[in-house]
């Protein structure tokens, strides 16, 4: 067991665990962040979807030895107040059934609406191909990730203009 | 004193209809009459209360597992008592023994169960409402109304709120009767209504069981043999009873099983040496391990299995990676998929028994202008919730338990834990979480029997983690069956000649299998023969989507559609045909008019019968399955290689009353795609008896890129009382798939999933 000090939100926190702890145990066990999930502790599913110096990684992939100097931001920490516009689309159009997968689908579709503000709907499947919904709720996260596309360009253009 | 009685006498009247009793839960002091003094919670009963800052709650009775349920039921609530979800605060219910069978959620009845108890439960705290206020203000009530939480007076333009008029409320009594509003009064069933905990899933909120860390939490993971049932090799040197001294009795518990370190052919001391382990041990069977084969309930028990408990989840995963262990051989070691295949063909051989025989199929067959003859497969399905078995169990100083348990029916783990681990079921509480999927894997009480054993053996709260490969491994499954169907249709293409045989895997299901005997389409077809054997098989079977819907309707349907095919009849008409003519069946409850109805719905809005290119076609099929009516049209294309690209889902539903729009088309439209995932992708197969799957990379769910970009969902507007929709949608997707692959290639399929067949065509 080593102490890892990492940054989390913003935030620096410690936690003394086995370097080859993936992330999402860090996370769930270490520092009471819960939001992001265990779905099948092998990168196929997205469940556990945080973010990585920006960029959208699977945390039960990511041994935690691995993170020095790298900021990581959860679920919890994608918007201080939870309102960013992704999770406000997600509200907006009702995505959730059992809500399992959904922190998972939202950081992914974040992800993706940084590095391509504008996707096609090719371009958003393929993105989303990784995170499973075993409820069925792929029409409205299609719809969801639209409409904050359009969202956060509409708040650009105004803070440009 | 008295003002309590009449309260309570004339509420339990209102409630004797529906079977209930519900206890009152006043407030002590406003049952005294008291007026003057601070506000006191207003509690008319289990469902709703006032609270003293006037802040009004709702309770969900039923555990939400995706069906949307801890909305729509309190809209049944708030509909009666006028007030906007917006207005409340919505709380889960724990195991309330007042409200019995409304917090089941299952079988897709918790809608139809609440329907009328949650409507009377907001139109009695109204009527008292509005009598606090003709009361305080000397008007009669007819001259009051109610909207979103107040009482008005039209004639004085008073009005009053519902916090304001509490305490009033509290000292009045009951009715024999209170009406519920008219269908045409809804203000918030049938709408839209965006589902209550949708903030907080968005924010990663700790609302799963396993997001729970009571203090001095630990983690469990449970391992199990691969083959179903067996045990972990012991050493016999050693018996039971002499270790009864060394091992882990708990104190209290006259009835747990002996949980020991007793030599075994396990790894376990050099398990508890690695870090972060806090002990390793064999937990027993205990209990009745899986029914026999014709056995329709299986009682609850404990399986055998070693236990890892750990201080987190990683140092359990690798202890699990870790450990080495040998199991008792069983009967069963040498089961297979290929071998349930062939001793099913080798069954049907045999007569087997005869559930139905109408006519003379044998002749009908023969003098039929069109047959088939078509045997199917359907393979066993793993459920694959998103959130992995899980429970939380904490020991209590009584020697009870408190459990956070996401069951469907919350009154299961008490029963089992008290007849399994002797726990006197007043010692427990359950705590419903929200469920991260079910599709009624969690009807069974396996995880909270683990959880709760190792919980009163360690003396510390515990949380049963399942990975993954675990929890695909050891499922209570879909079953497999395979049918022969052999059919005819005469010179006018009348459906005549039906002979079906059936090969089944005994399982529970609230439906017995027989029950399939007295359905459609039975009485709908004159030479009709129904034959069933069984296939001896260990295989943990359970309720899966719509069971047992979800394996006959395919099998059914799906020859409907090739009978269409051979003998060029439209397979809409021909179903129409079958139907017959408009009218209600009493006996069975099953509409041929509403069937019909469907059909015609989804066809119209699908434009069936527009012609469509070579390669590209439209199938259909409906069921009626758990009171509903679903008919789909499935418009796909294939390549010449056999590549499917699904264009357009068309489902007409038919099940009463709508609740919520947003939740209803949720529903449809994710059965549709549960159906199709596990139609195009799944299966579970079995080899040297144990399951070959173990994630999804061997058994894959349906990813975003090939879920179609419509699944239209039309509803038939309807007055008559909800009847659920959890699973109804489920089972006619696969054969309106199959039926458009039919039409498109002109190749039936008989087996799925469809990835282990060659679509290719010419």
């Amino acid at each position: 067991m080593l102490e890892f000090l990492l940054s989390v939100n913003g935030k620096q926190l410690g936690a003394q665990v086995d370097a080859d702890t993936p992330l999402l145990w860090v996370l769930r066990d270490e520092l009471g962040l819960t939001g992001t999930k265990h779905g099948c502790g092998m990168g196929l599913c997205g469940a556990c979807t945080v973010h990585v110096d920006g960029q959208a990684q699977r945390s039960c992939q990511v041994p935690v030895s691995s993170l020095a100097g790298k900021h990581i931001t959860t679920i919890e920490g994608l918007h201080p107040q939870g309102q960013h516009p992704v999770q406000q689309a997600w509200l907006k159009h009702d995505v959730a059934q059992c809500g399992f997968c959904q922190c998972g689908q939202i950081m992914q579709a974040a992800a993706l609406l940084t590095i391509t503000p504008e996707p096609s709907p090719a371009q958003i499947d393929a993105a989303m191909a990784g995170n499973l919904c075993r409820c069925g709720t792929h029409l409205r996260i299609r719809a969801a990730i639209q409409g904050a596309a359009a969202t956060m360009l509409r708040a650009k253009a105004g803070a440009e203009s | 004193m008295s003002g309590v009685m009449l309260q309570r006498r004339g509420f339990l009247a209102v409630l004797a209809g529906t079977g209930l009793s519900l206890a009152f839960d006043l407030h002590a002091d406003a049952s005294s009459g008291t007026r003057a003094g601070p506000a006191q919670t207003f509690t008319p009963n289990a469902f709703l209360r006032i609270e003293a800052d006037g802040q009004i709650v709702l309770i969900a009775p039923a555990p939400d597992m995706g069906q949307g349920v801890k909305t729509s039921l309190p809209m049944l609530l708030a509909e009666e008592l006028d007030v906007g979800l917006d207005q409340v605060r919505v709380e889960q219910a724990s195991l309330d023994n007042r409200m019995g069978p409304l917090q089941n959620a299952g079988g897709s009845t918790s809608v139809a169960k609440n329907w009328r108890p949650l409507r009377e439960a907001g139109a009695a705290a109204r009527w008292l409402l509005v009598g606090a206020a003709a009361q305080t203000w000397g008007v009669s009530r007819a001259s009051l109304r109610t909207e979103r939480g107040m009482v008005i007076h039209d004639e004085s333009k008073q009005v009053a709120s519902y916090a304001s008029l509490a305490n009033a409320a509290a000292q009045l009594s009951l009715p024999e009767h209170i009406p519920l509003k008219d269908a045409r009064s809804f203000r918030l069933i049938g709408q839209r209504q965006n589902q209550v905990d949708g903030p907080l899933i968005v924010r990663g909120a700790p609302l799963y069981c396993g997001d729970q860390r009571p203090p001095g939490c630990l983690i469990a993971v449970v391992i199990k043999a691969p083959v179903f049932g067996g045990k972990p090799q012991s050493d016999n040197v050693f018996g039971i009873n002499a270790l009864a001294g060394l091992s882990g009795i708990p104190n209290g518990a006259t009835n747990a099983p002996v949980i020991g370190s007793r030599p075994h052919a396990a790894n376990l001391d050099a398990l508890k040496a690695m870090p972060g382990i806090v002990d390793a041990f064999i937990l027993e069977a205990k209990g009745e391990v899986s029914g026999d084969m014709v056995s329709r309930s299986v009682q609850p028990a404990l399986q055998a299995a070693v236990a890892i408990v750990a201080r987190n989840t990683w140092s359990a995963l690798k202890a699990r990676s870790a450990l080495q262990v040998t199991w008792e051989p069983t009967a069963f070691d040498a089961h297979s998929s290929g071998g349930y295949s062939a001793e099913s063909k080798r069954l049907l051989e045999q007569p087997g028994e005869t559930w139905r025989d109408d006519g003379d199929v044998e002749a009908a067959l023969k003098s039929a202008s069109v047959t088939i003859d078509a045997y199917y497969e359907l393979p066993i399905l793993s459920h694959n919730s998103m959130e992995t078995m899980s429970c939380l169990a904490e020991p209590l100083p009584n020697g009870g338990l408190r459990l956070t348990s996401p069951s469907q029916f919350p009154s299961g783990p008490v029963e089992a834990i008290t007849s399994v681990l002797g726990i006197p079921k007043e010692k427990i509480e359950l705590h419903i979480p929200r469920l991260g999927g079910a599709f009624g894997r969690r009807w069974e009480v396996d995880f909270a029997l683990d959880a709760s054993a190792i919980a009163l053996k360690m003396g510390a709260p515990i949380l049963l983690f399942t990975p993954r490969e675990e929890d695909m491994r050891h499922d209570f499954y879909r079953p497999f069956e395979s049918q022969r169907i052999r059919a005819g249709v005469d010179a006018d293409g009348k459906l005549v000649a039906w002979d079906q045989d059936r090969v089944l895997h005994s399982f529970r299901n609230p439906q017995t299998p027989k029950i399939t005997a007295e359905q459609f389409p039975v009485n709908f077809i004159p030479h009709l023969r129904i034959r069933a054997r069984m296939v001896a098989s260990n295989v943990p079977a359970g309720a899966y989507r719509a069971p047992p819907a979800n394996l006959h309707a395919f099998f059914i349907e799906s020859a409907f559609n090739e009978l269409a095919y051979a003998a060029k009849i439209d397979p809409l008409v021909f179903r129409l045909q079958v139907l017959g003519e408009d009218r209600e069946l009493k006996d069975t409850g099953f509409s041929p008019t509403r069937m019909k109805g469907v059909l015609r719905l989804a066809a119209t809005k699908a434009d069936w019968g527009d012609p469509l290119p070579k390669g590209r076609a439209r199938g259909i099929a409906s069921w009626f399955s758990h009171a509903g009516y679903v008919a789909h049209v499935i418009e796909l294309s294939v390549s010449q290689t056999g590549v499917i690209k699904l264009h357009r889902v068309t489902s007409a539903v038919d099940v009463g009353q709508i609740i919520n729009l947003h939740g209803a088309e949720q529903q449809v439209q994710g059965s549709v795609i549960d159906a199709l995932s596990g139609a195009l992708l799944q299966r579970i197969t079995l080899n040297n008896g144990a399951v070959e799957q173990s994630n999804f990379h061997d058994n894959p769910m349906l990813r975003m890129p090939d879920v179609p970009h419509s699944i239209d969902v039309h509803f038939v507007e309807s007055e008559r009382s909800p009847t659920g929709l959890g699973e109804p949608a489920y089972p006619a997707v696969a054969p309106a798939l199959v039926g458009a692959l039919l039409s498109a290639t002109g190749k039936p399929i008989r087996s799925l999933p469809l990835s282990q067949h060659d679509l290719s065509w010419s």
